[in-house]
């Protein structure tokens, strides 16, 4: 397979290499480690998200970017030209809320185990025990996800080669568990990956666990984060204070929750706030209002049932796409509530009514454990209702205004990073396949990989070859 | 037998909000009923006229306005809705906030549950409002709330307007942690003693006093034109406690004996607050002069005793002795299914200590609306009141008595007719979304083992490579 690969590869070098403008250009790649940077698709459907879709059209992308998309485009002579009939172009997907690249810490599972429910206190917890809001417990906001990153994470690539380009990945464990980065999935080190590091600060309303750490419930947890933000307003206005005047009072403790929280709130980092029920919800939209943060929900499942206030607050949501299911270990004898029912029937029209009333809204995957059961979710959502162009809205421009990178991804717009899927049909169609992948401009080409020689096979070297030959894409050749 | 009545009551609740919405008329009127006002005896044949929602006019020869929704109450009893002083319902993610000894920076009000299927059962008590309490784990719990029970509407809505902010206390075995081990591993929490849960509240409050002179010293200082000032840093646990001082926030505190009890009057004279209720004060009837004395109200159960050590010496008569010596005195349910029997349980205290009918039924209504401050809007049916009712079948002090309807500010949230109407209904939506899921699931099966056969010939597509573009080192 390689051979073949290679050899193909040659003939195109060797072409480009006899374009006689175009030696200075191959020089230079060769000289960044030999990738292209310019491409061009052409005679492909183009659903920029940003405006009507183009039919037969081309996109240009340079350095990164894109520069160029319509039907009467010039390509330039350096691109890399693919034929993109019968393809269609999107902008890359946006996973609005992963791990990607933070895969769970060794022993965390053990330690869930252990915990027991709620109210059963079988083990001490994990960690140094509070006592109260001083002991600052489950706080690490200065942890950042992209200080993190572990590329070698495999569903990296599962997700990329679904279509997506983008995830917010967000660390775990904790109230304040660190800041979730934006980051492009590709690149050689972790820092490529990173488009902002410090996106936004989730924080998690889950009690730390037992009945002896602070704090052990829902009214101790909100208790402790309101006394975070009054410390942190205190600082913000003491510092300076402190600072222009240290011999007038006495010096300040050193908090690194308060000095990192103010920077945040300064800068108006989102704040992501957990809310998936109604209750929640409501609740979360009131304590946004009293925090006065930039907040963005997160859950969301029950938004169907407030909408009004939702849109009201103006406040948008990232949709849990783990739709709610009866527990898989539930007693088959169990009485289940109606309340359950209809809540399990009703979330996956939460999109639609969300998007009927103007809600802004992305999806995120929340630990499904693979892309396929994303898709799956979405058709459960475009089943209730919601209409393809919204589900596709959620997944490029509406997560990328949301998560505050509107501005440099999201559609297929010139000036945007490069982040493309090309398809052979619709993106949330059962049978259609990814073709190509751009992230960050970088070309990423599918292709099926052979399946492994069943034992008795005769010649298994042969079948391999066919299926990559099969699904390899032509690509023209550069310059005229 | 039980798990049925929980289940029909369940039915009944799920479409109640539904059912309750529809309806909001301005103004109604009650007929035909014994009026049981609390505070100006019966009315036979008595006739309460609601305007927006309150009470706009009683008596014997009321007539219906045109207009009116009318609600015959021929032969049944019609009596201020049920006070439960002292309620665990509809709380979200626990009810106490157990790791601190003073947890006062919770607030009971953040977590308010209005979906708790128990405050559609407490109404079909006859139940219109409740003291929402944190749990008693601690010498100084978290801040509490009082709601009206008006199911269907969001939590923002469930607070009692305008009734003063609480928070809970407890003395005794709970707060010292006498009745339950900690897991291994776990250190033991002060206070362990009596006397460190005296010296926990002891503190709390010096603390909270400090706490006051330091804004106080600040604000001054700041009002006299002195620059660069650092503040105070905002404290959640102390500023309960600063308003406890201040005569802005009532102090319900859980206890037991006579010890206790006495210690905590004369820590809040130190202090210089009031106790506006000791709960349960099951020794309360031994000291019941000093209580009345030191301006408190008690908030007992009926005939509940011996379940603890510190419950040993409870006896059936606490209510009507403490009664009997000038005590403002309620009977609380600390339960969400005996909430649903305040009338059965107030009824208690004719039997075991010779109350009048109109003075037992005050400890569900009338007393408990003292004790928590909203007796100007609650607790007797009187005109300008809020029509915060309950409709007995019978009279409510009788074991027959069945509610049949409950309402709050005028408005019909509980509807024995209407509920059983619906049940066959609400059955049925369910039936019908158990069978759908059962369909989809099979479904789901189904698709997953066609998903599972072509996999075993064909894998998912891959990229070329995991970390680059195509060509690497190939120009």
């Amino acid at each position: 397979m390689s051979d073949r690969l290679n050899r193909r590869r040659i003939s195109l070098a060797a072409i480009v290499v006899c374009c006689a403008g175009l030696v200075s250009w191959a020089c230079t790649a060769r000289g960044e480690g030999g990738e292209p940077r310019y491409f061009a698709i052409k005679n492909a459907r183009i659903v920029p998200v940003s405006g009507a879709v183009i039919e037969n059209g081309t996109v240009v992308i340079a350095k990164g970017l894109i520069t160029a998309v319509g039907t009467s485009v010039t390509i330039p002579p350096e691109a890399w030209v693919i034929d993109g009939t019968g393809l269609t172009v999107y902008p890359g997907l946006i996973d609005a809320g992963t791990n990607l690249g933070l895969p769970p810490e060794e022993g965390a599972e053990q330690a869930a185990a252990t915990s027991g429910g709620r109210g059963r206190r079988r083990a001490a917890p994990p960690g140094p025990i509070a006592a109260g809001p001083e002991d600052r417990p489950g706080t690490s906001p200065w942890r950042v996800a992209a200080d993190e990153l572990k590329i070698d994470d495999k569903r990296i690539e599962s997700w990329r080669n679904a279509g997506f380009t983008t995830a917010l990945t967000m660390p775990e464990g904790g109230i304040f568990p660190g800041q979730a980065t934006v980051i492009d999935l590709a690149g050689a080190r972790a820092g490529d990956y990173v488009v902002r590091a410090t996106a936004t600060l989730p924080i998690s309303l889950k009690p730390t666990d037992g009945w002896f750490t602070f704090p052990d419930s829902l009214m101790g947890t909100i208790g402790y984060v309101r006394q975070v933000f009054d410390d942190t307003a205190w600082y913000a206005q003491a510092e300076p204070i402190y600072e222009a005047n240290p011999t007038k009072t006495e010096r300040l403790a050193y908090d690194r929750t308060e000095m990192v929280l103010n920077c945040a709130l300064q800068r108006k980092e989102i704040v992501l706030l957990p809310g998936n029920n109604s209750i929640q919800i409501l609740r979360v939209l009131r304590l946004a209002d009293e925090w006065k943060i930039r907040a963005v929900l997160y859950g969301g499942q029950q938004g169907y049932a407030v909408t009004d206030a939702l849109a009201t607050s103006k406040i948008p949501v990232l949709v849990s796409l783990k739709w709610p299911e009866r527990p898989k270990d539930a007693d088959p004898e169990g009485e289940q509530t109606l309340r359950d029912l209809r809540f399990r029937d009703r979330a996956p029209g939460t999109p639609a009514a969300l998007a009927k009333a103007g809600v802004k809204f992305a999806f995120y995957s929340d630990g499904l454990a693979e892309p396929k059961d994303i898709f799956k979710s979405v058709k459960k959502a475009t089943g209730a209702g919601l209409s393809p162009e919204a589900a596709l809205r959620a997944f490029t421009l509406e997560a990328a205004d949301i998560l505050g990178v509107g501005d440099r991804m999201g559609s297929i717009t010139p000036g945007k990073i490069a982040n493309l899927v090309v398809t052979d049909g619709d993106i949330f169609g059962e049978k259609t396949k990814v073709k190509h992948v751009f992230v960050d401009g970088n070309w990423f080409e599918m292709h099926e990989e052979a399946a492994p020689p069943k034992p008795d096979e005769k010649k298994p070297s042969e079948e391999r070859e066919e299926g990559t030959a099969a699904a390899s894409r032509e690509i023209e050749g550069v310059g005229r | 037998m039980k798990r049925v009545n929980l289940w029909i009551a369940f039915l009944l609740a799920a479409g109640a909000p539904l059912a309750t919405s529809a309806q909001n008329p301005s103004t109604v009127f009650i007929q035909n009923a014994t009026v049981l006002t609390v505070t100006h005896g019966n009315i036979e044949h008595g006739s309460i006229l609601i305007r927006g929602g309150k009470i706009a006019a009683l008596g014997a020869d009321l007539k219906a306005p045109e207009g009116a929704t009318v609600i015959d109450a021929t032969g049944q009893f019609v009596i201020p809705g049920i006070i439960d002083c002292h309620s665990h319902i509809a709380i979200d993610g626990g009810v106490n906030e157990g790791a601190p000894a003073v947890s006062s920076m919770a607030n009971i009000k953040d977590v308010l549950n209005p979906d708790d299927i128990d405050i559609y059962r407490d109404l079909a008590g006859g139940v219109t409002s409740a003291n929402i309490l944190h749990g008693s784990a601690n010498p100084i719990g978290g801040q509490t709330v009082v709601i009206k029970l008006r199911w269907g509407k969001p939590a923002s809505e469930l607070p009692f307007e305008g009734a003063l902010p609480g928070i809970k206390f407890a003395l005794g075995e709970n707060p010292k942690h006498s009745n339950f081990t900690m897991p291994p591993g776990v250190p033991a929490r002060y206070p362990g003693t009596r006397l460190g849960v005296e010296e926990v509240i002891r503190q709390a409050f010096t603390e909270a006093r400090e706490y006051k002179k330091q804004w106080d010293d600040y604000n001054q200082r700041k009002a006299a034109g002195e620059q660069n000032l650092i503040p105070p840093r905002r404290n959640e646990q102390l500023e309960p406690l600063v308003e406890v001082m201040e005569g802005k926030r009532y102090v319900h505190a859980h206890c037991y004996r006579t010890d206790e009890i006495l210690m905590l009057i004369r820590v809040a004279n130190e202090f210089g607050f009031k106790v506006r209720t000791f709960q349960h004060v099951l020794e309360g009837y031994k000291i019941a002069d000093e209580i009345a004395a030191a301006g408190a109200g008690g908030s007992t159960f009926s005939d509940w005793w011996a379940y603890k050590m510190e419950a040993y010496d409870a006896i059936p008569y606490n209510a009507a002795l403490m009664t009997e010596r000038g005590v403002v005195v309620s009977v609380n349910s600390d339960d969400a299914q005996e909430a649903r029997q305040l009338n059965q349980e107030a009824a208690k205290s004719m039997k075991y200590g010779g109350l009048s009918a109109n003075d037992a039924l005050k400890l569900v209504t009338l007393n408990p609306a003292i004790q928590l401050g909203i007796d100007n809007r609650v607790g007797s049916i009187d005109v300008g009141k809020d029509a915060d009712l309950a409709i007995y079948d019978h009279d409510p002090l009788s074991v027959y008595a069945v509610v049949q309807r409950t309402l709050i500010d005028g408005k019909v949230y509980f509807d024995r007719q209407r509920d059983i109407a619906q049940r066959a209904e609400l059955e049925k939506e369910k039936q019908a979304l158990l069978d759908k899921e059962k369909k989809a699931n099979e479904e789901k099966k189904s698709e997953e083992k066609q998903e599972k056969k072509p996999e075993q010939k064909k894998k998912p597509p891959k990229s070329d490579s995991a970390d680059g573009a195509i060509a690497r080192g190939a120009l």
